[in-house]
């Protein structure tokens, strides 16, 4: 268990380096990041003048290491629109995002989990055909188009919720639900085929035949062994719905990183970008490490193995 | 007793059937005949490529011809509606069916283009990677493993917008950060056939190692690689919308459903129907292209099928 973790945890470092190259490389595939940065009507001289300030004149290597050895300490420079330091920035917009993205999630658990549980439980059923839908339409309808169509229905003809902001409670069952949905989606599919496969698992048929209570055998041997593979979806997905609130959170004027990286893309504010960028790896890796560690410890044939 | 059973019936079944390709096609049609799914997948997804092939045919007007005067026209089942317009029209008084239908041509070379390049891409890469195995191996599956764990939509958003907007970007970007998936996808399989005992058999005949390649591996790889490449194209399509949606896909003159969907954005609360019915098209198209990968994945992996039967 031990040198699994640590295991772990160097890759995903050595994941995190990967990222913090990426970063840095993005902003120069163009071949000039200063006038990738600057206004498409800024002068020459003025272009000159920022790359010089900025340092893009120095050798690829010196800015690399440059560039290296600030983020790791949390150090992107200043945000080019709002001339204070990026990471703040992005602190600033992180708890609106884990909202939204928690609130969703919940969401997503609550439904999506009893009624994979039912589905798999009783297959061809009215309750499992619901949950297929459900698996099928989260898996397909487009979330900026579901927001839009959201937006008009309970916003502007029904007027029971509004369409924008986080000032109130409220503001956040559209965008939450919205986020939810393709979670709920997959949620579905995945304890639907975890029950049923289970279900057809010889220590079921044994367990059922030395005449085990069926609520026992349903808590014990189903339920528990369908717990493990979600543990891990679920965790991933939270990391996915953090890295892709670009359009809802857009749509809704929702103040998170998903909203602030939209508008830095405006600004052409690529410091800013690349911390974003940088923090928003930093938490999935750190999700997806988490989750791993939390299968590990469920899972006793990789706790109590080599 | 079972397994004798099923060996039996299903080698007698491929005497019959899998001598000739019609009698291949008939036994393809049959099982998707059994599966409706599979079926109603298959022809959303015909339904998509007629539409994006024959688009002037089958587009009432010219998609990029303004009418100011009926701008804004509501769908034929509206009071204010017109079979001139079946849609409407959006702010300009262009009509929002021929647009819908000349949009389908984005969707479609987007992720036609796209799951082709990120397929050969992915398919060169694994190859090399499960078949040399070694330190070349173990770089590229790290690569592979980081480009798997990043936010993949913020950094193909922010990518985008550094490439600016042109059909051939979309798709470049799109084939190039998608590969890594056909890549892993390829690496599992290489690996697996590898340790099949046919494998084994044709190196101890002294098979070289092309030949091994292209006869035992690559023909086993084409299932796993299609049900892959449906569900990456059903992606493809979502993410292009969405990056049209936020302006960084084709040009905002070409018609194209995200473009649809975020110029209707503004007209909401008056016009509802300006991005309603591209969004319902995006939804239909990645339905069929669902379901037909669920339906591939169970027929091309032979493993699945026999516990089907």
């Amino acid at each position: 268990m031990q040198r699994y973790f640590l295991s772990r945890l160097v890759q995903s470092v050595l994941i995190l380096l990967g990222v913090l190259t990426l970063v840095f490389f993005m902003v120069r595939v163009s071949g000039d990041p200063a006038s990738l940065m600057m206004p498409k009507e800024a002068s020459q001289e003025s272009i000159e003048a920022f790359r010089e300030k900025m340092g893009f004149n120095r050798p690829l290597p010196v800015q690399y290491l440059d560039f290296i050895s600030h983020a790791i300490w949390g150090d992107f420079g200043n945000s080019l629109h709002f001339k204070t330091p990026a990471l703040s920035l992005v602190l600033q917009r992180l708890p609106a995002t884990v909202q939204l993205a928690g609130a969703g999630l919940l969401l997503a658990i609550l439904v999506a989990i009893p009624l994979g549980l039912i589905g798999g439980s009783t297959p061809g059923s009215l309750w499992d055909s619901a949950g297929r839908l459900l698996g099928l339409l989260g898996q397909s309808i487009p979330n900026f188009w579901l927001a839009l169509v959201l937006i008009f229905l309970f916003a502007v003809r029904l007027r029971l919720l509004p369409s924008f902001g986080r000032d109130e409670l409220k503001s956040l069952i559209l965008p939450a639900f919205v986020m939810g949905l393709p979670v709920m989606g997959s949620l579905v599919r995945l304890t639907r085929s975890a029950v049923l496969e289970i279900r057809g698992e010889d220590y079921i048929r044994t367990a059922h035949s030395k005449g085990l209570d069926p609520r026992r055998v349903y808590y014990r041997h189903i339920l528990l062994n369908a717990a493990i593979p979600l543990i891990s979806v679920i965790g991933v997905q939270f990391g996915y719905m953090l890295g892709g609130s670009i359009y809802i959170e857009t749509i809704f004027s929702w103040p998170g990183m998903g909203q602030l990286i939209e508008q830095a893309i405006g600004w052409r504010d690529y410091t800013l970008i690349q911390a974003i960028a940088f923090f928003t790896s930093l938490v999935v890796v750190s999700l997806n490490l988490l989750t791993d560690l939390a299968y590990a410890w469920v899972d006793p044939r990789i706790r109590l193995g080599s | 007793m079972e397994h004798a059973a099923s060996k039996g019936q299903s080698s007698g079944l491929a005497v019959d059937i899998e001598r000739t390709w019609l009698g291949r096609l008939g036994y393809l049609w049959r099982l998707l005949w059994r599966d409706k799914s599979g079926l109603l997948g298959l022809s959303l997804f015909l339904l998509l490529v007629i539409t994006a092939a024959f688009s002037p045919l089958l587009a009432p007007h010219d998609p990029l011809d303004q009418n100011l005067s009926d701008s804004k026209t509501p769908p034929v089942w509206d009071v204010e509606g017109t079979w001139k317009y079946p849609l409407g029209t959006d702010n300009l008084g262009r009509d929002q069916l021929s647009r819908i239908i000349y949009g389908s041509r984005v969707s479609l070379t987007v992720g036609f283009f796209g799951v082709l390049i990120a397929a050969g891409l992915g398919l060169v890469i694994g190859l090399i990677s499960g078949y040399t195995g070694g330190r070349t191996d173990a770089v590229i599956t790290g690569i592979v493993n980081l480009l798997l764990a990043l936010p993949y939509l913020l950094f193909v958003v922010v990518i985008a917008s550094i490439f600016g907007r042109s059909l051939l970007n979309v798709i470049l970007i799109f084939g190039i950060t998608d590969a890594p998936i056909f890549a892993r996808t390829t690496r599992g399989e290489v690996l697996r056939i590898r340790e099949a005992g046919y494998v084994e058999s044709a190196i101890s005949i002294g098979a070289r190692r092309w030949r091994i390649i292209f006869d035992h591996i690559l023909p086993n790889l084409i299932g796993p690689l299609i049900t892959v490449m449906t569900f990456e194209m059903s992606a493809m399509i979502f993410y292009e919308a969405g990056l049209s949606f936020l302006g960084l896909s084709v040009p905002p003159s070409v018609p194209s459903w995200g473009n649809m969907l975020s110029n209707g954005r503004k007209y909401l609360t008056v016009a509802p129907w300006i991005s309603t019915y591209p969004g319902l098209a995006i939804m239909i198209s990645s339905l069929g292209m669902n379901l037909l990968g669920d339906w591939l994945r169970d027929v091309l992996d032979p493993r699945l099928r026999r516990v089907k039967k």
